[in-house]
Formats: structure tokens, sequence, C-alpha cells
């Protein structure tokens, strides 16, 4: 399986780890992933605020050049797999704006490829893929898988998962050996976009998912977006600061999880990325195994 | 040579706005044949009818052409009208220039000029007419009604007390239908099985009235008043002769099985009854669960059994039946809300249905009445009701208002304040609709006097927080977002036509609009019939309805059925097929294609006996007039009455003759 993949600058920069561990386990499962020739910003979330042609404009480019190599694409980033994904639909879906795309953005889209996030590219595998590569179990690892509230949404265009009820990421979880809890907050806003207009609700909405995946007895969350990692891991300070609150949950990557469990050296899974320390998690989970 | 009187309907301003009714009269005067024209405001009004008769007196008219509306709504009337002035009812032709003009014209010369085309052909038509005669056709004067619920018992009842035999034929094991899950009825509070048990014990003791019960209707052929209709009766595996309904059979049978009754809260055995007061109370055994069906031991009931009625050999039973007329009151299904995963339907065991929430506040429910969640067997306190699931809901659900919620919804609000005196009801809504008898005055009880609050928004998600659940939502009054931490979830699903709906309304010759509800012959003036004569329908089977809509309409179908068979006999319709047996030559192409089963070959001798040869026959009950014989015939030997070859291309012709 080979596919185009389309960092964006998240997994260039703040989601390093994301990136690295992406491509540790991809080799893993036999997933060729091929870095898109110079690709450029997807325009999250900036360009959709502003200008609509601009914001089809942008990631389509990274769309066409994926059908020049003749692959489906792959985005991590739920941002960027949303904008990706609905710049696809949007010439999909209308011929005026193919021929728009054409003639004044010069970007030839015939729409002979798809569009993917990582999550739905590994899921697709199948229990039984996944669980072939599993070395070492993550025995009762108690996760809670956080999807946040854009990579599925909205459903009739991303049509992967249940948008209000996704399982998705538990049942990879319950393939490495882990287990899932059943929370509330799965797909709730951590806020991300107003991260830096307004922290003062981001510290209170990741405050919520923290508390909630605690009460569900979680001991780590796992996302599959950079901008839900980065608010729920580093806000804790915050969180602490403001509320007096200690959560000392470790926020990672699923890809990292997976890494972990296929036997990947820690080294190549960014796993000292983290800015809550994963140590004691990872500790108690190799004394679980004894 | 035929006198032709024609009659334009102004239909008030309806046709009259649009065609110069006039200038239309005019020019039919000029058209060969006509000796009489007029027009008129009202054609099928009193004095309009009159109007008609005089001018057939006064002219010697011997064919009439009305131009009004579709012939659909009044060829009845005017049919009825000429023959009262002494011509055959089928010497008229309606010429519609309703519908099929002025409505849907906005040109006035063009819309005129449509309108005497439409006369001249309708002139050139009835001029070639010819008198036709029914025929009498017996009828079966006895009712078959599909579905035990409270429509179906009230239309059974009706008919049998009017003297004539009704078979009601109920799929599950006992009549009694939704209503008899339910607890109390809206606005009035009754106990419903207080009002509904004693019709099943009425309808069980009526001589006149057979239940089928645990019995499904395979398949329907034959016309009003002559129906053919094949019923299988499921294998009880209980002799219904010998039982006595003691019960002692459920209550030593081992296995368990969730309760379709009590909506999955409860349980029932393999050998069941429903509910404790099932009519007819002779249990059956679910052979799918059932240890001796499924593992070959067991047998407890039969031994338990003091008058030896269990029969495991028992099979099913598959009996034809001859009835004059249908019911079907087939009733509903409701709504999954799993669908709307962000309110955690089947997730969450504290989020239930209103269905489930009536049999936690029945009696005879799996709680005995009292009122406990579902998780933990507490009373709850907080209680959030949420209306519109599945209904009013293009994206996940339907589009139409599920009617009742409304009502419910402020019921069970009300209830709850009674059962658990220090609970709290919010009911988020997205309209209050309240349209009958005491029902505004009603949710304004349960929101005055028993303290409901009414929040105008929708649920955006519920999460369960140990044991709270927490509902967010929006209050669009205040304008601001809403948490409430509730102890239980009652979601107001949308009832929604029974899975095999479109499979019934095949067998029934019933149609149906798009989402499977069957559809009335005409929504305002023949709201219980079909189009499918004899066919009748009652209750929830064509729309959501309350249980005084259903009832009323129960009693409506069973009146219909009633004026049929007080008729002696039936007349059929004379535009039937009919076969020119000189030059017929027995192919029977018309017998394949015929989809009533209506052409037989029949056998014609000489004077002598002597075969001669076999043609095509056409039996006049069942022949519907389609006309599809008439199109397959290679030697043109098959013609329809009323609408023949040399007919219909004289209207062709008019047509040209214009051009």
């Amino acid at each position: 399986m080979k596919y185009a993949y389309y960092p964006g600058c998240s997994l260039h920069s703040t989601a390093k780890e994301y990136n690295q561990s992406a491509k540790e386990i991809a080799k893993t499962l036999g997933i060729e992933l091929e870095e898109i020739e110079d690709w450029n910003c997807c325009g999250a979330t900036s360009a959709h605020s502003m200008n609509k042609e601009l914001s089809i404009a942008l990631p389509l480019r990274n769309v066409a050049r994926a059908e020049s190599m003749g692959l489906d694409v792959v985005a991590p980033c739920a941002a960027c797999f949303s904008r990706l994904k609905g710049a696809d639909s949007a010439v999909k879906d209308d011929p005026d704006m193919q021929k728009l795309m054409a003639e004044k953005y010069g970007i030839e889209y015939n729409g002979t490829i798809k569009v993917h996030s990582l999550l739905s590219a590994i899921h697709v595998l199948g229990d039984e893929a996944i669980k072939a590569q599993v070395k070492r179990e993550l025995t009762g690892l108690k996760v809670a898988c956080y999807y946040g509230c854009l990579l599925l949404r909205p459903p009739s265009m991303v049509g992967f998962d249940d948008a209000e009820n996704p399982t998705s990421l538990d049942s990879i979880m319950a393939d490495l050996g882990a287990e899932p809890v059943e929370w509330g907050y799965k797909n709730e806003c951590c806020g991300a976009s107003l991260s830096l207009s307004k922290p003062e609700i981001v510290v209170k909405l990741t405050r919520d998912i923290l508390s909630s995946a605690r009460r569900a007895g979680a001991e780590c969350i796992v996302t599959a977006c950079p901008l839900c990692q980065a608010n729920l891991d580093t806000r804790q300070s915050d969180i602490e600061k403001k509320y007096g609150e200690k959560f000392d949950i470790p926020v990672f990557y699923f890809t990292q999880l997976m890494g972990l469990a296929f036997g990947s050296w820690p080294g190549h899974l960014g796993l000292s990325k983290l800015m809550v320390n994963p140590e004691p998690v990872l500790q108690g989970l190799v004394s679980k195994g004894e | 040579m035929a006198r032709v009187g024609v009659f334009i309907c102004w239909c008030g301003s309806n046709i009259a706005k649009t065609v110069d009714v006039e200038k239309v009269a005019e020019a039919a005067a000029a058209l060969p044949g006509v000796a009489y024209s007029t027009n008129y405001k009202y054609m099928c009004s009193e004095p309009g009818q009159n109007l008609v008769k005089q001018a057939i007196a006064e002219h010697k008219l011997s064919s009439i052409v009305v131009a009004s509306c579709s012939p659909r709504l009044h060829e009845p009337t005017f049919r009825r009208c000429i023959s009262e002035a002494g011509l055959n009812p089928f010497m008229l032709e309606m010429a519609n220039i309703r519908e099929h003009c002025s409505w849907v014209h906005d040109d006035n010369d063009a819309a005129t000029k449509k309108a005497i085309d439409l006369v001249a052909m309708a002139v050139a038509k009835v001029a070639k007419n010819e008198p036709l005669s029914s025929q009498a056709i017996p009828i079966t004067k006895k009712a078959l009604v599909i579905g035990g619920g409270v429509s179906g018992i009230q239309t059974a009842l009706d008919i049998a007390d009017a003297g004539y035999k009704v078979t009601l034929v109920e799929r599950t094991p006992s009549i009694g239908g939704r209503m008899a899950q339910y607890d109390k009825t809206f606005p009035t509070l009754d106990c419903a099985a207080c009002i509904l048990t004693p019709k099943m014990v009425d309808a069980a003791s009526n001589p006149n009235i057979e239940i089928l019960s645990y019995s499904e209707v395979e398949n329907v052929s034959g016309f009003v008043g002559n129906f053919d209709v094949t019923i299988r009766k499921r294998a009880r595996s209980v002799d219904m002769s010998k039982c006595t309904g003691c019960g002692a059979c459920y209550e030593k049978c081992p296995k368990k099985v969730s309760s379709e009754f009590d909506c999955g809260l409860g349980q029932r055995k393999a050998i069941y009854v429903p509910f404790p007061q099932a009519v007819p109370n002779v249990p059956v055994i679910d052979r799918e669960v059932c240890r001796w069906f499924a593992e070959g031991k067991c047998k407890v009931c039969e031994k338990i059994c003091p008058t030896g009625a269990i029969d495991y050999s028992q099979e099913d039973e598959v009996i034809t039946e001859q009835f004059g007329a249908i019911v079907a009151a087939t009733g509903f299904d409701t709504w999954d809300p799993q669908e709307y995963g962000n309110l955690g339907y089947g997730k969450y065991p504290d989020v239930i249905t209103s269905l489930q929430f009536e049999r936690l506040f029945n009696a005879s429910g799996p709680t005995d009445g009292k009122l406990l969640r579902p998780s933990d067997n507490q009373p709850p306190k907080n209680v959030v009701f949420i209306s519109c699931i599945g209904s009013r809901d293009d994206e996940h659900g339907y589009p139409y208002c599920s009617k009742v919620c409304c009502m419910y919804n402020a019921k069970h609000a009300l209830l709850l304040k009674e059962k658990v005196s220090d609970a709290q009801a919010y009911v988020f809504y997205m309209d209050i609709r309240a349209n009958g008898k005491g029902y505004e005055e009603f949710v304004r009880r349960a929101m005055e006097k028993y303290g409901a609050v009414y929040l105008r928004g929708r649920v955006s998600r519920i999460i369960q927080e140990g044991d709270k659940l927490i509902v967010r939502g929006a209050d669009t009054l205040a304008g601001k977002p809403v948490e409430i931490e509730a102890d239980m979830v009652v979601l107001a699903a949308a009832m929604k036509p029974q899975p095999d709906a479109k499979e019934m309304a095949r067998k029934l010759g019933i149609s149906t609009d798009e989402y499977n509800w069957f559809s009335e012959a005409h929504p305002k003036l023949r709201p219980v019939e079909v189009l499918t004569a004899g066919v009748y329908l009652a209750g929830v089977c064509q729309y959501p309805k309350d249980i005084p809509d259903s009832v009323a309409q129960a009693s409506g179908a069973a009146s219909k059925v009633i004026g049929l068979f007080s008729k002696p006999n039936l007349e059929s319709e004379p535009t039937v097929a009919e076969v020119n047996e000189t030059t017929c030559a027995g192919c029977l192409l018309c017998k394949e294609i015929c989809p009533f089963s209506a052409i037989e070959p029949k056998l014609l001798t000489d004077r002598a006996g002597n075969p001669v040869k076999t043609v095509a026959s056409v039996n006049q009950g069942l022949c519907h007039g389609c006309g599809t014989c008439v199109a397959g015939c290679r030697s043109a030997s098959v013609q329809l009455k009323g609408f023949k070859d040399d007919q219909l291309l004289a209207e062709v012709d008019a047509l040209a003759f214009m051009e």
C-alpha cells in the first residue's frame, strides 16, 4: 500500500513526534508514504475564515500534486485532512469550481484520487493486520481515546467511523492490548482555534476533557490530531496555575503507542517531545506486564 | 344521430379566471352534433344539475359533455344526474378543464383554446358512446380486520355490532397492540388498560368476531365484495381448546429472554403470554428460544400443564377465507434513536425511549409500576425529556411531525412528579404542538401545576459522568447553552411505518407515500378509503395519530364497511373488456398478460355440441378495465367497453380537426 504523504506544517514543527512515529509504524505495517514534493500550507484556519476560493485553492494544489503522483493522499493532521478533503469534495461536487480552479489558479484536478486521514488509512487495514505486528502488548494500559471535534466531521464528507459515537481509535488501541475506557468527551472541542485569541476558554475546555478522562480511570490520553495533542499536553501547567489542579496525564499520538506495541525503539517515536512525562505510565506498564 | 348537450362549468373562479367560459360554450355550440351548449358558475351544485336535467328534457339530448373538474371528483355526480333525467349514465363525457387546463396555465387565450380542444374531443367521443349496464355482484358479508390494536378492535366491534361477521387477525400472541403497553392516556389520564382491556374482552366474547392471534395475512386476491384471503395461523404449540390460561407453564418454564412487550426492560419465558391481560389468554411457545425445540430436552411445560394442552407437534395452519371488505389497521413501529450517536441511546442504560418509560410507569410493567431507572433501580430525580427524536429531522430521521410526542412528553412530565414527589422534569422541545380537545390546557397544567421546565432547543450531547447523565443543549429563548445533570433521559422517538408496511400494502393494493405510510383515496374527502375498492384504513398505518383520532378513524372505516354490507348486491363497473368471439383466434395472449387473472379460455360449440374453437372470455367481476388485453390483442378482438378504438380515435380526429 502506497500513499502520497502530506505532513502539513504541524508535523514539521510542533508535532514532529507525530511525523516521526507515523513514519515509523507505517514502515512496520508495510505502508509506503511518499511525501508530496513542494507541498504548501493547507490554509487552516486563516484561509477558510477569510476567502472561500483561497481556502479551496491552497489545499487543492496539494491534492492535485498527489493526483499527478497517481496516489491517494494521507494527511495525519485533522485540520490538514479536513481542508484537503474539503477541497477534494468541493471540486468533485461542483464542475464549475473545478473549472474555476483550473482557469483562475492553474490547478488541474480531475478527482481521480481520494483523501484519507492517517487514522482511517490504518484502521482500514483491519484488526488482524495490526495485531499481527504487536510485539509488546500494552496490557492493562487504560487509555482515553480522544478524537477531537474535527477529525470525523462533517460526517457526510468524511464518510468514516461515526462522528457522534466514534470507535475506530478505540478498536486500534484494543488491538494493541490496551484498555480503552468508556468516556463522554471523545469528540468534544478542545478549543484549539482559540488557543491564541482566548486562552482562558481553552484552559477550561481542556480541563473538562482531562477531568472526564481521569474520572473514567484513564492513565493517558491518545489523540490523532496535533492541535488536540498540543492543547491537552501543554495546557496542563496553565490549568494547574488557574485551578490548582494537577493532572499529569500524558497525551500520546496513537502512532506513538502503536510504535511502542510494535516494538519500535522509543527514540524513533519522539516520546521525549511530550510535555507531560510519559515515563511513570510506561514504567507502570512494564511492571503490569511482569 | 346523437344530440349532444355541452355544459361548461366556471368552478367559481377556479376555471373562469383563466378560461373564457362564454367563448368555450359558444365554440362548443358550433361543433357537429351539439344541440345545446351553456355555461354555469357551479355545475355540480343542485341548480347546476337541474340545469342539465332540464336541458335534457327540453332539447331531447341523448349525450352529455360536462366540462369541469377531474372525472375523479364529479363523474359519479353527473352520471347520477343524467340517469335521473332518464339517460344511461355512460352517455356522459367529462372534459377536464380545471386540473388539466385552468389550474396549470396562466395565459388566458391559450387556456381558452385548449379548453375548446378538450370539449371538442369529448363531444366527438360522446357521440360514439353506447349505453352500458352494470351486473349485480354478490357480497360476502364478512369483514377482515388486519391488526389487533385499539384501531382494529374498535373497527371489529363496530362492524360486529351492526350484525356482520368479522375476523380480526393479529400477528402477536395477543390483541391489544401498542395501547396495551401504555400506562395512562392524555389528556384525561385514564388508565390505558382500564379503557382498553374491556374492549379486548368484548371483542373476544362477541359472537360475530373471530380473533386469529399469532396469525398473519399471506395473500389477498379477488375484489370488493369477494376477496379471497390466505391466512397463516402460526403454530402456538398450545392447544387453544384445552388451555385454561392458568399460567403454570410460564411460571415453571426455565428459559428467560428479553421481553418485546416490555421493550427489553423486562424478561419473559420461552412459553409466554405477552402481558397478564392478554386476549386470548393462551400462551405460545417461542420456538426460537425454547429449550425443547433448540436442544431437544426440557418439556417442563408439558409436565406441568394440568389439561395436557401443550402440543409440540403443532404445525402452522394455512387457511383461505372469503371476505367482502378488508380494513388495514396495522399500526406503527418506533424509530431507533441509536441513529443519534450524540445521545448515547443503547450505550447509556438510563437513556431510554418514551415507550420504555411507559413500561416503567405501568403497574404490570417490569418494575410493577415503580419508577426505577434501569442502571441501578433507583428512582430518578432529574429527568430530561427530548422531543422530535427522528421526527422533523431531514438529516437523521423523517421530515414529518410525529404528532403525539408533545402530548405524551407533557403526560410523562406530569406523571413523573406524581410518582416521585421531589423529581424535576425538563422538556427540550422544538415547538409545542398541542392541538386537540383539552390538549393545550394539559400541557399548561404540566408546566404550571407540576413545574415541568420547558426549554425550547435541541440537545447537542449527553455524557455519562459517574451515575449522572450530563445533558447539554441550547435554550434558544434565553439564547444560552444549558447543561443539566440528569438521572434519566427519555427520548420521544418518532412513529414510523411497520418494517413490512410496503409488503402489506402490496398485498392489499394500497399505495404508499414516500415513507411507506398507507395512502388514503383522498386526503380530505375519502380519508378512510384507499384506491382499491373494499379496502379501508384505520389508525396509525396511515400516518401518526393519537388514540382519539385512531378510534375515530376506526369507527369511520367500520361505517364504510357497514355501508358496503348494507347493500344487497354490488354493481360491477361496466367498463370492462369484451371479446369479439367471431374474430378471436383463441391465442390467449390476453390471458397471459392480464394482471388480474380475469381471462379464461372458453370452448365454443355448434348446435350439435361439437367443439368449434376456443376463444378468450372475460370474467366481469375480476376485470378492472385496465386495457392491457386490448393493447395485447393481435386481431383487435378485445375491446374495452366505454373506451373502444373508434371512440378514442374519434377524440384524436377531433383534435386533428381543431388544429
